[in-house]
């Protein structure tokens, strides 16, 4: 397959979809200020206060993101702020110069088609919150060799779990059906991966699914263990 | 919806009550060993009493009973989980079925769903509804249904094993909305929607001798099956449009099919129950 895609840290610059984001948000009246900063320099005068954007998510000087989880919106932006990790992540790892090499011709199937899911993931929150949206992140890899087989793959369990325990735990902070639909859509597609991967990495055991039932983690234990792979600072308030 | 506080409560107050229960009626189970190991590293992990918390009658007041539409989701999904849980059964049970090779798979997804019956039974109580009988060649009780060598030739096997993994986290995604008001419950039944996820992704991989080609990849591409008789499994599942979004047209490079692989669609209780009636003989 001949594909194209955003750069590393892009978030959708697409057009903005032909039908009516604003009917799918529901919230009428909402315009928003946060990409706004996406755009601004950090030594812009405007930029002295931390803003507040529509969604109730706050955006400091140094690009930290506080999102308010009183704020369904803001669950979202949770959710597109991982999608963003995750998709960088298999962006790069499919990018690279010995990808064709270093995976096996099905591993090789199995993360081209996971970056997709990825992309499509990030992509669909970015033009869903629209101008709700918490700007790009800045994806810190330094710690992954991407061109050694088990980094990328241990990597990529550490992230699919990581996703899944993530939806399951904020579910409960959405208040609306549609939007606990969109993200039940997905969390289980981040199960499949979670499932693809373990098996990869230890076929045929019972690694796929290692429990009963999956765990359903707080964003502060989630953004913990994605802190130090995002150069700017994420806190959840109002949990 | 009830806060940390009131989970915390009732954590300390059932945690010791049930978990007895769910240990002691292990024994009845013929696979007691592996279903206690799952269940002790579930109560050492703590994923087990909170959700066994989650379920319990005594989280929803003085009446100590669960609303009536929280007892139909989960009788709705005990059901299946019945289905499930007494096909790994007789699928291992079977002589010369399951290769040694794969009986790992097996007996992990096999585990799982036993667990995932006690529990539900555990927190439907007296509203537990009773086991059916099945009738796993899709006979109605007949016998002599399209599945007919189910038990006796192992590609039968694999597709009626996917085919009620993919059916299991369609049933759990319809019901989520149910749900939303009991925050404690739907976090509990999402983390079995999603196991269930996995035990789907690990089966097509299985069917496909973990090639990873289409239609046997961990994921489901359009509503493509490959197994006869199973296109109300997978209906609408080529579906693109998101929250009102044509989402191939927000992407580049990416096609209708990946789209539609990057979102599992749901199945309404009335759809899910067409799809299993069939297995049901009483």
């Amino acid at each position: 397959m001949n594909t194209t895609h955003d750069d590393v840290s892009g978030a959708a610059t697409h057009p903005e979809p032909a039908r009516n984001r604003r009917e799918f948000l529901r919230f009428a009246g909402l315009t928003g200020a946060a990409v706004a900063f996406a755009g601004c320099s950090s030594g812009s005068p405007e930029l002295l206060a931390p803003a507040s954007t529509p969604s109730g998510a706050v955006i400091g000087v140094d690009g930290s993101v506080t999102l308010d989880f009183s704020n369904e919106l803001d669950v979202l932006n949770y959710a597109y702020a991982l999608e963003q990790l995750e998709a960088a992540f298999y962006v790069q790892v499919v990018a690279n110069a010995s990808f064709g090499t270093t995976f096996a011709a099905n591993e090789q199937r199995v993360l081209r088609d996971i970056r997709d899911h990825e992309v499509v993931h990030r992509n669909f929150f970015a033009a869903a919150l629209g101008s709700n949206k918490i700007p790009n992140l800045t994806p810190k890899f330094g710690t992954i060799n991407f061109a050694n087989r088990t980094s990328v793959l241990e990597t990529a369990k550490t992230f699919e779990d990581l996703g899944v325990s993530a939806y399951n735990g904020a579910a409960r902070y959405l208040k609306s059906a549609e939007y606990l639909t969109l993200a039940g859509k997905i969390v289980s597609v981040e199960a499949r991966h979670a499932s693809t991967i373990r098996d990869i990495l230890n076929p045929r055991s019972g690694d796929f699914a290692p429990t009963a039932f999956d765990l359903a983690n707080t964003p502060q234990t989630v953004l913990t263990a994605a802190g130090p792979f995002i150069v700017e600072s994420i806190t959840v308030i109002n949990t | 919806m009830s806060n940390s506080s009131d989970a915390t409560r009732v954590l300390d107050s059932i945690d010791t009550e049930i978990a007895e229960q769910l240990l002691s009626r292990r024994a009845a189970l013929a696979r007691g060993a592996s279903t206690t190991g799952v269940v002790m590293a579930g109560l050492r992990m703590g994923t087990v009493p909170a959700a066994l918390a989650a379920l319990s009658t005594s989280a929803f007041g003085q009446g100590g009973r669960l609303p009536t539409a929280v007892t139909g989701v989960l009788n709705f999904a005990l059901r299946l989980e019945y289905l499930e849980f007494e096909f790994y059964n007789r699928g291992l049970a079977a002589a010369r079925l399951i290769p040694a090779a794969d009986r790992t798979i097996f007996t992990t997804i096999q585990t799982h769903e036993n667990v995932h019956v006690e529990y539900l039974r555990t927190a439907l109580g007296a509203s537990a509804r009773p086991k059916p009988t099945f009738d796993y060649t899709a006979g109605g009780g007949s016998g002599t249904g399209p599945f007919a060598d189910v038990f006796t030739n192992y590609a039968t096997f694999l597709a009626v094993a996917q085919a009620f993994e993919d059916t299991g986290v369609r049933a759990y995604k319809g019901q989520a909305p149910t749900l939303l008001p009991y925050k404690d419950v739907l976090q509990a039944a999402l983390t079995i929607h999603s196991v269930e996820g996995r035990h789907a992704a690990e089966v097509r991989r299985l069917r496909g001798n973990f090639a990873d080609n289409e239609p046997n990849q961990g994921w489901v591409t359009l509503a493509l099956t490959d197994i006869p008789g199973t296109a109300a499994v997978y209906a609408n599942e080529q579906n693109i449009m998101q929250g009102g979004i044509d989402v191939t047209t927000i992407v580049t490079g990416i096609a209708a099919k990946e789209v539609s692989e990057a979102f599992d669609e749901p199945l309404t209780m009335a759809e899910i129950l067409a799809i299993v009636t069939p297995f049901i003989a009483a």
